[in-house]
């Protein structure tokens, strides 16, 4: 009795496992290659299926790093990028990789720290006097370390500052070499300031008592771009399909569909497509 | 952070919820995990059992590599698979990369050297038993082979569930070469990443609570169906 229940259980695992498989059927799909900050904050969830309604096409998200993103997009593993780089997305289509590059959103960065602030940054609206100030105090601050957007971002912020902050890698300052998500959640253990996009930090379910310190500065503004991948170097390339899907993302319906998300009642990215910049 | 208490509450709910998502992740899982097991067990068992019983030059450092491999670190073979995948890699062709197939192929090369390598221990030590027997009997290469398998078939297949638990708990090869795409290659191992990358650790947690017990299901069914398997064989 008993081996036949366990025989019809193992039995039904096994079904159950054949039939999801035979559900997922092959249909009209484009790969693309994106950041952790859209896909975490739950942007993708919000505007795909308004996009899949419209033309049929399912959006497959691969959410890895900018610099991952751009580097599995040269591979020819993705169709579009849609990442926040701009040096890196415009060496990207130099190089004959993209078709071509348009802004799509933005939003930006800010530095969220611990509520003891050690090293009495809350409150300030200029990065360049902020950052100093962690160093100065050699209070943690975690870094991606990843070649990510928000990595490349801050590294820009740190050279402004004149410091050169991986010479201290190892003691205050500490380089994580994961994601966003992942280095905050290692910011917060350790009690480390840490740069992140807003969208991330705005939905991230894990905040402790960590809170913004330094927010507004100009220089940290964080524009996201979207390209479609260059069919001629890889002709397996669903050019015209990402194509839909660049155009749809830049359109009024789609820049609405971006404007209209929000967590908590905030909005977390902000959509500037054709605001005449390239 | 709640209690304990209430994490394992949380992954009651989940489950009783009968989440269409979650269930979709949990027979993905099941489905990628069964297969590259499956197909670990194929080429893992004669294998294992070959080295096992035959003696032939470079044997015992094919043995002692079968035993490193068990070691295989699972990003290391996401990377390779995925090289090996992707478009500008040698069978870019087959458009195989972020589908549950190239999950598959990375968990097979996980778990084959286990099976392989557990198997010969297995079969090697049973040969010893029956050497005297086999030669008296004039058996030949093949049959000696099949009848070890046949003969150490419970102990083996503690070896497969030895596969099955290393793949199914499995993050970074699949992470790597299926790309954690919803509703294509989104298993538990790799939801409960991006659920902490979220900082949604309670519900991090609760899926593993959900994924453990998965497990344990299907590891208790097996075991009992070799117990009453083995009472059958000595009735």
């Amino acid at each position: 009795m008993i081996r036949r229940l366990m025989s019809l259980a193992l039995a039904t695992i096994v079904l159950a496992a054949v039939t999801v498989s035979a559900s997922i059927a092959d249909e009209k799909f484009i790969i693309i290659q994106s950041t952790t900050s859209t896909q975490n904050s739950g942007l993708f969830d919000h505007i795909l299926p308004a996009f899949r309604d419209k033309t049929g096409i399912e959006v497959r998200v691969v959410a890895v790093g900018t610099g991952q993103a751009i580097r599995n997009a040269v591979n020819g593993d993705g169709d579009v990028l849609l990442v926040h780089s701009k040096p890196s997305e415009e060496k990207f289509v130099a190089d004959g990789f993209g078709i071509s590059r348009a802004d799509v959103m933005y939003n930006d960065f800010v530095i969220v720290g611990p509520a003891s602030d050690p090293a009495g940054i809350r409150g300030s609206r200029d990065a360049i006097d902020a950052l100093p100030k962690i160093a100065e105090s050699e209070t943690p601050f975690a870094s991606r370390g990843d070649d990510s957007g928000t990595h490349k971002a801050e590294l820009r912020l740190w050279k402004a500052a004149n410091i050169d902050a991986a010479a201290s890698s190892g003691t205050w300052y500490r380089e994580t070499g994961s994601g966003m998500g992942s280095t905050l959640n290692t910011a917060i253990g350790m009690d480390a300031y840490v740069m992140t996009d807003r969208a991330t930090w705005i939905a991230f379910g894990n905040k402790a008592t960590h809170e913004i310190m330094v927010e507004g500065d100009p220089r940290m503004f964080n524009q996201y771009g979207v390209i479609v991948v260059n069919p001629e170097v890889h002709p397996h390339v669903k050019a015209e399909m990402g194509q839909v899907f660049a155009d749809w993302l830049l359109s009024k319906e789609g820049q609405a569909a971006i404007a209209d998300y929000t967590v908590d009642g905030q909005q977390l990215f902000f959509p500037n497509a054709n605001d005449g910049s390239s | 952070m709640d209690g304990f208490w209430s994490v394992l509450g949380g992954a009651f709910a989940l489950v009783f919820a009968l989440d269409p998502d979650l269930l979709e992740i949990i027979g993905l899982s099941m489905r990628v995990t069964l297969t590259a097991v499956f197909f670990a067990c194929l080429i893992g068992l004669p294998l294992g059992a070959a080295v096992g019983v035959f003696r032939f030059p470079g044997r015992t450092l094919l043995t002692v590599a079968l035993n490193a491999l068990m070691g295989l670190p699972p990003v290391v073979v996401g990377l390779v698979v995925y090289l090996m995948l992707s478009a500008s890699g040698p069978f870019g062709p087959l458009r195989l990369l972020y589908t549950p197939s190239a999950m598959i192929i990375a968990q097979m090369i996980i778990v084959t050297p286990i099976v392989a390598a557990l198997t010969r221990q297995v079969v090697e030590d049973l040969n010893r038993e029956y050497a005297e027997q086999f030669a008296s009997l004039g058996v030949g290469a093949l049959d000696r082979l099949l009848s070890l398998l046949w003969d150490a078939r419970y102990s083996l297949l503690t070896v497969a569930l030895a596969g099955f638990g290393r793949a199914v708990a499995e993050v970074g090869a699949v992470l790597i070469v299926g790309g954690n795409i919803n509703h294509v290659t989104r298993v538990m191992t790799t939801t409960i990443a991006l659920e902490t990358s979220k900082g949604n650790l309670q519900l991090a947690l609760a899926l593993g609570v959900v994924l453990l017990a998965i497990a344990f299901t299907v590891t208790a069914c097996v075991m009992a169906l070799k117990a009453s398997a083995v009472r059958a064989a000595y009735a």
